[in-house]
């Protein structure tokens, strides 16, 4: 698993890139009461500003993580928002995303580089 | 955080884990480990504890030593009957200006021989800096500092209360009185700002630390912080002074007029007599052109604070905007309070709030968005 500085997790599964964001930041967003995801099948470019998420404080944003095309989102965080405060890191995953070039991710924290990121 | 207050509980809320931050000059709890959502949901099942201690506490006593003369002192600068109301009651009432806008809100109590006031914490200093500059001739004003104030919210805050102070139970919304305890000398009213039944406890600072410590221990009771106490009074449609009251809003466009008692209405025994009575007694003349309303976004994306609003989705001008707005955990949606123009306020009708550039549709709702259940 790879981590980003904007908090969020990257995954490969089955060739495609499954996104969330980490339970540090579902920590510090407090409660989630709404989530906005991307339309699957849309392409997007890195620091796009694709998922809104609002927890009872603030409103934050997801940043595209990689290039590439969103293939998949968890319809499931619509209905369900408090799903990122209780399995950020398994069922709360936010899209799944086609890169071309997977070696980009190589660059990313791993999980001790990210523990030390947020200290 | 340099400069800052600390309320005398401050080292019970850091032991407690609370997530502190910048209020109104003092370090304040906002949320502690529950998160806000669960304490939100604790108040309105149980019951809530929450310190309030940065509130301002005054008393005003005449000189003359006639306790009527300090109500109609204060009622030259409130537009509330104070004169009416009994001995031992509260009553919500606020400061008004030259332009008939609104100063601060606030509770004033009317005891034995003195009236005690509660004001916002971010507004303490100018309100004791008004009540001086008017009151001086006729009253004494003692701004009370060595007492804390904690509330106590919720539906088990009265079997609660009763256990360290059984005649709690006898008293009704809005009543206030004065009891001995091994806390020492409590002012205790029913009242509160959560839409729940319960306490607002006036404790001395020397022993508030101890008497938190007691509620805390009673199963029923969490600490609640100033996130959820911000939802809470939102569901229950009560104004945040700053933010849906302000020097620019009359309390007639913010929809208080049922605080304005008929004695002080055009007519009454006291008609009028408080600042910015030319122009609230216009606005109730000839109407207004702007009104606080509730609203209720549809879907579950919050309409927040300064979130515009327009009649529909391809209007060029906003008819108003959000003073207020977040989730209501109980009512398990979006809240929000804000002004719109006269001809949008009628409750049912569909308007819009522009989030993140789109246009989502919210109904103008009656509030509370939750019925209050304090004990009449």
């Amino acid at each position: 698993m790879k981590f980003t500085e904007e908090h969020e997790w990257l995954r490969i599964e089955d060739d495609v890139v499954v996104v969330g964001i980490t339970e540090h930041a579902s920590t510090q967003l407090g409660d989630v009461v709404f989530v906005e995801l991307p339309e699957a099948g849309s392409t997007v470019s890195k620091d796009d500003e694709i998922c809104v998420i609002e927890s009872v404080k603030a409103a934050s944003d997801i940043l595209a993580p990689l290039d590439g095309e969103i293939v998949e989102v968890n319809e499931a965080l619509e209905d369900n928002p408090s799903l990122v405060n209780d399995d950020p890191l398994g069922e709360a995953w936010f899209f799944k995303m086609k890169v071309e070039d997977l070696s980009s991710m190589d660059d990313m924290m791993d999980e001790a580089a990210y523990k030390d990121f947020i200290g | 955080m340099a400069d800052l207050k600390r309320t005398g509980l401050y080292d019970l809320h850091v032991e407690l884990g609370a997530k502190m931050v910048p209020f109104a000059g003092y370090e304040m709890p906002v949320q502690y480990p529950l998160g806000v959502m669960k304490e939100h949901l604790h108040c309105r099942a149980q019951a809530g504890l929450f310190d309030v201690s940065h509130m301002g506490q005054v008393i005003l006593r005449a000189k003359s030593g006639d306790l009527n003369d300090a109500v109609l002192a204060l009622e030259a600068l409130v537009p509330v009957a104070l004169v009416e109301l009994k001995e031992n009651h509260q009553r919500y009432a606020f400061f008004t200006n030259d332009q008939g806008g609104i100063l601060d809100d606030l509770m004033v109590a009317k005891r034995e021989d003195h009236l005690c006031l509660v004001v916002n914490a971010a507004c303490k200093d100018e309100d004791i800096a008004h009540l001086r500059a008017n009151l001086s001739d006729t009253c004494d004003i003692d701004v009370i500092e060595d007492r804390a104030l904690l509330a106590l919210q919720g539906p088990a805050a009265e079997k609660v209360m009763a256990r360290f102070v059984p005649l709690t139970q006898g008293m009704r919304f809005m009543e206030v009185s004065t009891f001995e305890s091994p806390f020492g000398e409590l002012w205790i009213s029913r009242s509160g700002y959560t839409g729940e039944d319960g306490f607002e406890i006036s404790v001395p600072n020397k022993t508030v630390v101890d008497f938190a410590h007691s509620l805390m221990s009673e199963e029923e009771v969490e600490f609640i912080g100033l996130g959820a106490r911000d939802s809470l009074r939102l569901e229950a449609g009560l104004c945040l002074y700053g933010h849906d009251i302000d020097t620019t809003t009359s309390p007639i466009e913010a929809d208080l007029l049922w605080a304005i008692q008929k004695a002080r209405r055009p007519g009454g025994a006291r008609q009028g007599g408080f600042p910015g009575e030319d122009r609230i007694f216009g606005d109730l003349a000839e109407g207004i052109a702007r009104k606080r309303i509730g609203l209720r976004p549809e879907g579950r994306a919050p309409m927040r604070e300064g979130t515009v609003l327009y009649a529909s989705v391809d209007a060029d001008t906003p008819i108003g905007t959000v003073t207020s707005g977040g989730f209501g955990p109980t009512v398990e949606g979006p809240v929000a309070m804000g002004y719109v123009s006269i001809a949008h306020a009628n409750t049912g009708n569909t308007i819009y709030g522009e989030v993140r550039g789109k246009r989502l549709p919210a109904t103008v709702t009656a509030m509370p968005f939750r019925p209050s259940t304090y004990k009449r």
